[in-house]
This record gives C-alpha cells, structure tokens and sequence, in this order.
C-alpha cells in the first residue's frame, strides 16, 4: 500500500531539462521511480538520458498516461507550472521549488480547491514524498529510507522540514524499522498538503502502523493535527517540534517557521500534542527512540 | 522585511491611500524644513521598529519652528529600548474625531486572508480582543475572488463605524487590500485609522511588512533594503548569502537545513548552553558555503565554541568533510569546533576529518548531536 505513491505512479518533470530537475529527476528515476517524461516548454521532442521532453504537460500527460508530477522551476514560474499541472489532470503534484511569494502560494492553493478538487499539492518548498522500494518523488536520498516489511510494524513519517526528514529516517534505518511512506510537506506558510491530510491517509493504509511527526514552530498546524489526531487516529505516534528557543518575530529560515504574538510557540504544540496522547521527544533522536519503543510493543 | 512607519506610509501612498502631508528628516534643519512644506501644527514621530514610542517621548506637537527644533533636537539620538533614533518622520497634526482599526494578514488556518477591522482604534488590537472581543469584525477573504467595496462597507457596517465614515473606510480597506496583494506584504495595518471633523478617512500610522520572497517583482523595494535594521553579523551574513539570525548566546551554530538548526540549537538549550546564532547553510554544504558560514561565526566575539551539525543525504559526509577541511585552511578561526556528522556514508567523512591532521584543540568529532552538543557547551563554559 503505502500513500498518495506507490509502484504504479507515473510521473512527469516539469523543468526536467534545467539543473534541478534534471539532478533529481535522474536520481528518481535510479530508484526506481516511473519517471516517463519532462516538461520544458520549447523543448518538446527532445530527451533527457531517454526521457522525453515535451512541451506542455497536457502532451506530456497524453502521451505517456502520467498521474503524478514533479515540478523544479524557479519560484517565478512554479505557480503556472502548479496550475498547468492541475489543468492536465494531474493528480498528485509535488513541488520543491523554496522562495515563492505567500500571495502566490495562497491564490494557487485557493484555485486548486475550487476549480481542481481532485488535484493534491505537496509543497511548495518541500523535500518531495518517498515510498521507500515503490516511487521516489523530491530531494530525498533513497538510500536512507528502510524498505517495509512484509509483517510489519512499518511507521509513516510526516514532517515540515527537510533536514529532519531525513534524520527521522536515517534513525528508523539504524534500528531496521521499515518505512511505510514519508511526507514532507514543507515548510513555507501555504502548504498544498497539511499535516491533517497526510495523517489521515496513514490512518487508513494498512501498511502503516505507526506515525512520526515532526512540525516546528509558527502557524498552528500541529495544534490543527493534535485536534484531529485526538477524534481520528488510533495508531500510536511519536512527534518532535522544532524551536523550542526560537526567539519571537524572526523567521527561522523557513517563510513558515515564525513565533509572532505569542502564537505558534514549540511549547503550545508540544502540550496539545501530548494531549492527544502522542508521545513527544525534546529532539529528533528522542522522537526515533520513543518510536523504537512504540514499534517494539507493536512487534 | 519590516517598514519604518514612514516607509509604510510612502508605501500605502502607492495604492492611493490617503496619508498626512510629511516627510522624513535627518537633522535637525531638514526638520524644520520638511515642518514648513507640511504646514504647522506638525508631528514629530521617531522612526525606530519597536512599540511604546509615544511613552518613551519620541513623538511630539510642534507649533512653530522653534518647537520642531527642540523636539527634533531631543528625539534624533534618542535610545528608545536600544535602538536609536536616526530619522523622524515629520508630518501635518491632524485633527481627529475617530479612531479606527485596520489590517489585512494571511490566516495560515484558513489559508486565506483575514480582514480585522474594529471601530475601537488606537489602541493595541490585542488589547482590544482581550477586553471586548465582539468589537474586532473579522473577515476571511479568499485570494481567488479578492475584496469589493460592498463586501468592504459591510465589514465598516458589521465593526459598529458611524454612517458617515462608512463609505470612506470601505473606500480605504479596498486600496489597502491592494497594497496587501499586489504590493506582497505579509502584513498591513492602519492603527488608528482616522475620522477627521471635516468627514475625511485617512491613515495616521503605518504598518507594512513585506513578503521577502517576492522581492524579485519589487524592484523599489531596494531603498527599504538599505535601511534595514541588521547587526553587523547579519549584515556579513547577507553579503554571502547565508540565512542567519544573530542571537546572544556563545555557542556558534552551523546546520544544513532550518529544521536541523533550529533543533541544533534547542540541543544546546537543553544541555545547559546559549546559542550564538541560527545558521542554515542549505543542503550541501560544500567548501566555499562552510568557509562563509565559518567567517560570520568568527565574526562574532561572543562565540566561544563552534558547533557544526550536518547530516548528510544527497550531499554525501566525505563531500561535506572535505569542505570543512578546505574551509578551515581558510578562515583562521579563535574557537574551537564541535562536528557531528551523520547521513550518508558519515563513517568515511569522520575518517577524512581525522586524518587531515587538524589538532584535537581545534576539531572534535562526535557521533550524536546531544553528545556533541554537550562537548560544545563544555567548551564554551572554559
């Protein structure tokens, strides 16, 4: 099983012939990934290592039947791409493209829930999603995703930052715990998929037995979560929250990551998730080990 | 980025909000001057990015030229909760019958924008929402669809402001929702927006944050970038395009990826430590990145010890070990290192990091981020 990628998803790259794009659409496609085409509009007809160009992803998705993209354009041309995607019919977009405007990402996210309500968007500014063994969209390094077991326990991972993404797999990977499915769905203020969606998903896969999530402070996301974990989500989970001492009014790197009037504090996050029961550690090790500790119960 | 009241004020000026004729001043004389072309009574107001400057005396009336001149004399140099006065915003006094409140944001919730508007103005809005929460209309507006006038006096309807100043403020919240969009800030406040005798609306004071990432549409935003308010580590750290925020503590801290720093310096939090900065040097991490992020660290006289966390996925630990050991050949640096190095193939970059002959004082390595944090902090503390 896995969610929202697996085996059969096949996926097109928008901006497949720029050096982004290219890296990490060619690394996909080593693992495993079924990447059929890319998009470079001008550039139809072309092919990269054998993948075929085309110029727009209405033919791209015609021609080779993809479900699934994977946009890596600059933050000036990444709200058109989404858009287009959508119009094509794609399914399931993942863009990792970091920088683009709030007002942007707000009026895209908006358009897609009125006129493509069948269309999922997972960023922008994001690491991409991985089912480990099944498809590789995104930054991440294959190599430090623990394939699922065939009996299980195998834990879903979903987070708002890169770096601890894979440092929740890596942890997982040291102590050969298999990985359903890992999400990350980035942290800029407008994200296409929220925590709330992804836990939801985990909830029904019967491939995953267990969640970690990792958030970070601003905004209220992860209270959102703990609310929905509290009525919906009866697999057991552990969690870690960024920036306990993140100073108020400066933004931690992420557009996202900021503690403004009080609000969106690690501490405010941290006691409703542990409200809902989900077992929270003071760092991303500590989250792994509780998880260690939760999978050993399940096995 | 955050604007200086009168920045915010030529800003809305763009959108055709209206504003009190002023300007800004340096000195004393371009006071005066600025004072004459705005027609007495005027204000006086202290440009500076932090509340309560009316308390601390930083704005006054002045009637006449020798009134700007002491005024302005006072308030330029003035330390309002450390930060100095540099430039006064010197504008006509209006007179005032009514206060408002306005402002647009994002609400992250919604995902769509939030209009707060209240008849009760001039005063902290939170103070407000504490004390009579039912006077804050608030109204989500969907970026798709925008705001129109009518939906506009609505909100002046439903926020209890008089019939006569209904179609001004309408007027106003709809320029200023431009100003929001258009002009891609994160955030736009009028406080107190006001009701003049003579039935006019307009903006007495300006709040303008503006969304960094659209910054490549914003060419005039140049000039904003020039006064900017940064410390000398910050401003170093522009300069090589690092994302940095200068802290007060004396661990120096470089991570790649904002998560990873942020939980750095949570680490060094719970191990008993103060935190230097927030540094994310970005995915890779190659020589010349860890070379800019090492010389703003050094940069900093307070740092005492050096903690390095990178965990290695794409970029692989020998890259990023021999990065640092090109990096260190560069920057002659007056602390010691802490590294953990872990990811992708961690084992061969802590090989290569052992064997480049750098001596123990200067580079040490260990396998986890607590443990390295807590030597990190032990080196600080000598």
């Amino acid at each position: 099983m896995a969610i929202f990628v697996n085996e059969n998803t096949k996926v097109i790259v928008q901006g497949l012939t720029g050096g982004q794009g290219k890296f990490h659409g060619l690394r996909n496609r080593a693992y495993g990934t079924q990447v059929v085409g890319g998009v470079t509009p001008g550039k139809g007809g072309q092919d990269v290592e054998g993948i075929p160009v085309f110029d727009s992803v209405a033919d791209a998705v015609k021609a080779t039947g993809a479900d699934a993209s994977f946009i890596a354009v600059p933050p000036k041309a990444a709200p058109a791409a989404i858009l287009e995607a959508a119009m094509a019919g794609v399914r399931f977009i993942v863009c990792i493209t970091e920088g683009i405007p709030a007002q942007d990402e707000a009026r895209v996210f908006n358009t897609l829930q009125r006129d493509f309500p069948g269309t999922r968007l997972l960023g922008p500014n994001c690491p991409g999603i991985i089912s480990p063994g099944k498809c590789n969209i995104g930054i991440t390094a294959g190599e430090i995703a623990e394939l699922p077991s065939v009996k299980g326990p195998n834990v879903g991972i979903v987070s708002r930052s890169g770096t601890l993404t894979y440092q929740a797999l890596y942890e997982l990977k040291q102590k050969g715990i298999g990985v359903s499915t890992c999400v990350g769905i980035g942290g800029d203020p407008v994200p296409g998929t929220s925590f709330v969606d992804c836990l939801a998903e985990f909830e029904k896969d019967p491939e995953t037995h267990a969640i970690i999530m990792i958030g970070e402070i601003g905004g209220s996301a992860e209270e959102e979560a703990a609310e929905f974990i509290k009525k919906n989500v009866t697999k057991p989970m552990s969690a870690y929250i960024a920036g306990v001492t993140a100073p108020a009014g400066k933004k931690m790197g992420h557009a996202g990551a900021i503690v403004s009037g009080g609000k969106g504090t690690a501490q405010g996050k941290m006691d409703a998730l542990r409200a809902a029961g989900v077992k929270v550690g003071l760092n991303p090790t500590e989250a792994g080990s509780l998880m260690a500790e939760i999978v050993a119960g399940l096995r | 980025m955050d604007l200086f009241e009168y920045q915010g004020k030529q800003y809305f000026a763009r959108f055709d909000i209206p504003v009190s004729p002023g300007g800004p001043a340096d000195t004393v004389e371009e006071s005066v001057k600025v004072a004459e072309a705005s027609g007495y009574p005027v204000v006086v107001k202290a440009q500076v990015q932090v509340g309560g400057r009316g308390k601390a005396g930083g704005i006054k009336l002045a009637n006449n030229a020798d009134e700007v001149r002491l005024h302005a004399g006072n308030i330029l140099g003035m330390d309002i909760k450390g930060h100095v006065v540099k430039r006064v915003w010197i504008e006509h006094a209006s007179d005032i019958d009514e206060e408002y409140y306005a402002s647009f944001t994002l609400d992250r919730a919604a995902k769509q924008h939030l209009l707060m508007l209240s008849a009760q103005g001039g005063v902290d809005i939170e103070e407000v929402a504490e004390r009579d929460p039912d006077a804050i209309v608030k109204l989500h507006i969907n970026p798709v669809t925008g705001l129109d006038e009518a939906t506009a006096k609505k909100a002046a309807v439903d926020a209890k402001i008089p019939a006569k100043a209904q179609d001004g403020v309408a007027s106003i919240l709809v320029k200023l929702y431009r100003c929001f969009t258009e002009g891609d800030c994160d955030l736009a406040e009028i406080n107190p927006l006001i009701l003049k005798p003579t039935g006019e609306v307009h903006a007495l004071d300006a709040k303008v944050s503006l969304d960094n990432n659209a910054a490549f549409r914003h060419p005039e935003w140049d000039e904003y970038r020039a006064t900017e308010e940064l410390d000398a580590r910050e401003q170093l750290a522009r300069e090589k395009d690092l994302q940095y925020i200068g802290l007060d503590g004396t661990v120096g801290i470089i991570a790649n990826g904002a998560g990873l720093a942020m939980s750095t310096l949570d680490v060094v939090n719970q191990v008993g430590g103060t935190a230097a900065n927030f540094l994310d040097i970005g995915g890779g991490a190659n020589a010349d990145q860890m070379a800019g992020a090492l010389e703003v660290i050094n940069f900093d006289k307070n740092v005492k010890s050096i903690f390095i966390n990178i965990f290695g996925g794409i970029t692989r630990g020998e890259e990023v070990a021999k990065g640092i050991v090109e990096a260190l050949s560069r920057v002659d640096l007056r602390a010691p290192i802490v590294i953990r190095l872990d990811g992708t193939n961690a084992e061969e970059g802590r090989e290569i990091l052992k064997n480049a002959g750098i001596p123990e004082s200067k580079l040490t390595s260990k396998p986890t981020m607590l443990e390295a944090a807590k030597a990190a902090v032990e080196l600080a503390k000598k």
